[in-house]
């Protein structure tokens, strides 16, 4: 039973390449000036920013499939944009439809899934925890 | 007998049950043998548990038999859409990213179903990750419109709006992020409600959209719907945003049906310009029947409703970029090497999966969520769509002065042919104006059938909204409507549809 601590995911090297919610870590991220000069103007998204894009929410889009999504995505983004016309100057952001308090239980042990309950959906497994490809990168 | 059980009402089957007039194995063979005829033709079943279904069953009439007080719904078979997790029965959400994955566990929507002892029929099929209006972003191919099979049933939830209207079961769940469980009701004939955000637990759901996401009751009868509504939802601690307070009296509501008095606003945005001609006259009517059975009309108008289209489709994507990530080919569901990488790292593996194993509409919509949330152009994007979200809520409240309840027709349009938008995702997202933004703003809808269209003969849906936790005034509006509209018909609507088991001989599976 020594497996059991937390495992939420391989390290995606979030501090080196990600700085955006797309993988919930937006806040707090140095460098929105540079990430924002690395995609071009509203509206007019290229190529290069669909792939940027794409690496950024880990999926490795064909050369098929970028050439396909920069068209679609430009014209999802024109009619987007028009939320900008909306008289919002002066009003306030809602992120939920109701008012949002943090929930804790009480500190009680009860009732949770078994080891290899948690494990039966693992793709790959080993002594009783989730089996990952590497996770650091060669450089 | 087989027949004359598939196309009871739930509340009927209830009834029948209690007395011993029937068994509920009866009941779920009768609507697993319409299965077995009709669903090579219609596919709303991704799984159907035929054991597991008949298993529960014989437990309910044992039970019964030996004089144990049940729940009313107990025996009444229902089918389960595949974004609820089902223990020890696949739940693939409609994504190759999920295949052959089996739940640990049970949402607290099947667990409320479970101590309910209603069979649970099978799992419905859905547009992937529930992102679509017509189930053909679905990995397993679209289900049909049982109206007319060349046509979409609707979506996401196209596969709980075909199951019900194909007759394969009285019963089923939907989950409505911005109109998945309205728009298929509207689109083939059934009833379907989107209860207050909050009022259905969401614990167990493959989550879409967090902040928009809510379960609800689909039905061909708007007093079945709200018996089931009433056995999904209450509040559950496994959910953070439940609400602790008593369902509100719903069951109650559409057996009374009285609209006395009641003011009935309609949204002069989410009518005329942009609705088909047949949905519009439909809506109309459907209006003066309410007037007649003693309801007062008033118009109001929520100007920001027509950003409502833009606004959801930066707020979802958005929501949907973050919680997709989960699917890391770490845990569970698929996990596909990089055919082109010697000893991949996990970053690399989960690139591959996520490109083998997502459809083409949910990258599209992570990367568009990835895009609004970017730095650069957060607060352009996504911080203005949480801004206009704060309007169209604030019209809300200030129509809900003016008006009890407010109705717009469901969707612009009937069923449209499959494959005739599938390759403009910006004419598929106007199917969900209507519906959207009630989403936005957390507030209850339903859809329930206004007629045939003149001019093509399918279904028309009519919406009715309420208030936060009014989700009742839906019911005794619906039901006053549907009253009358079964008395101005002669019979139910789905009683003209056309027979299936002609149509689908040759296809079945």
């Amino acid at each position: 039973m020594s497996a059991t601590r937390p495992w939420s995911g391989p390290d995606l090297g979030v501090s080196r390449s990600l700085d955006r919610g797309g993988l919930g870590c937006r806040a707090g991220e140095p460098d929105h000036g540079a990430e924002a000069n690395r995609l071009t103007g509203m509206s007019e998204l290229t190529r290069a920013d669909v792939a940027h894009l794409a690496g950024l929410a880990r999926i490795a889009l064909s050369d098929a499939e970028l050439d396909k999504m920069v068209g679609e995505l430009g014209i999802i983004l024109e009619s987007v944009a028009t939320v900008q016309n909306a008289p919002i100057a002066d009003v306030a952001p809602m992120s939920h439809p109701m008012p949002l308090m943090n929930v804790a239980r009480p500190d009680e042990v009860r009732p949770s899934l078994t080891p290899q309950a948690a494990l039966a959906g693992a793709p790959e497994q080993d002594e009783q925890r989730f089996s990952v490809p590497r996770i650091l990168d060669e450089d | 007998m087989t027949n004359e059980i598939i196309t009871s009402s739930a509340a009927d089957l209830a009834a029948r049950l209690a007395a011993g007039e029937i068994s509920s194995v009866e009941v779920t063979q009768a609507h697993l043998d319409r299965t077995s005829a009709v669903d090579g033709a219609v596919h709303s079943y991704l799984h159907v548990d035929f054991d597991g279904a008949l298993a529960t069953a014989r437990e309910i009439d044992t039970r019964r038999a030996a004089g144990e007080q049940l729940h009313p719904l107990a025996g009444v078979p229902i089918a389960v859409k595949d974004v609820m997790t089902t223990k020890g029965l696949p739940t693939t959400c409609g994504s190759r990213i999920l295949q052959g994955w089996i739940p640990p566990y049970d949402s607290t929507v099947v667990a409320h179903l479970k101590a309910a002892g209603m069979p649970i029929l099978g799992k419905t099929n859905m547009d992937e990750f529930a992102m679509g209006s017509s189930t053909e972003h679905s990995a397993y191919g679209p289900s049909h419109n049982p109206w007319d099979l060349e046509r979409i049933p609707g979506g996401s939830g196209g596969g709980s709006s075909s199951v019900l209207a194909s007759f394969q079961a009285p019963l089923a769940t939907g989950t409505d992020t911005g109109g998945s469980i309205r728009q298929p009701a509207a689109v083939t004939g059934t009833v379907g409600t989107k209860p207050t955000y909050g009022g259905v637990s969401r614990y167990g759901l493959v989550a879409l959209a967090s902040s928009l996401d809510q379960a609800g009751p689909c039905a061909r009868t708007v007093l079945d719907t709200a018996m089931l509504h009433e056995v999904m939802a209450g509040y559950d601690p496994m959910d953070s945003t439940s609400i602790d307070e008593p369902v509100p009296a719903i069951v109650e509501a559409a057996r009374r049906a009285d609209v006395t008095g009641l003011r009935i606003g309609i949204v002069k945005e989410l009518t005329g310009e942009g609705f088909q001609a047949g949905v519009q006259q439909r809506f109309d009517e459907s209006v003066q029947h309410l007037v007649d059975a003693g309801a007062e009309i008033v118009e109001v108008s929520c100007p920001s409703f027509t950003y409502a289209l833009a606004t959801y489709y930066l707020i979802l994507p958005s929501e949907a970029s973050s919680n997709l990530a989960k699917f890391d080919a770490m845990r569970y569901g698929l996990r596909v090497p990089p055919e082109d990488i010697d000893d991949p790292s996990a970053e690399q593996v989960m690139a591959a999966t996520r490109d083998a194993g997502f459809g083409d509409e949910v990258k599209r919509r992570i990367i568009l969520g990835t895009y609004a949330l970017s730095s650069g152009y957060y607060d352009a994007y996504y911080g203005s769509a949480q801004k206009v979200r704060r309007l169209i809520s604030d019209e809300f409240t200030a129509a809900f002065e003016k008006a009890n309840v407010l109705v717009s027709p469901t969707a612009p349009t009937t069923a449209f042919k499959l494959g005739d938008k599938l390759d403009d995702p910006m004419a598929m997202y106007l199917n969900d104006i209507a519906t959207i933004p009630a989403n936005l703003a957390g507030i209850p809808g339903m859809s329930l059938p206004s007629g045939l269209a003149p001019e093509d003969g399918l279904p028309v849906g009519f919406q009715i909204l309420a208030p936060a936790m009014q989700d009742q005034r839906l019911y005794a509006v619906g039901a006053a409507l549907e009253a009358r509209l079964l008395h101005a018909w002669g019979a139910p609507l789905l009683a003209s549809a056309p027979d299936l088991t002609a149509v689908a001989k040759g296809t079945s599976r």
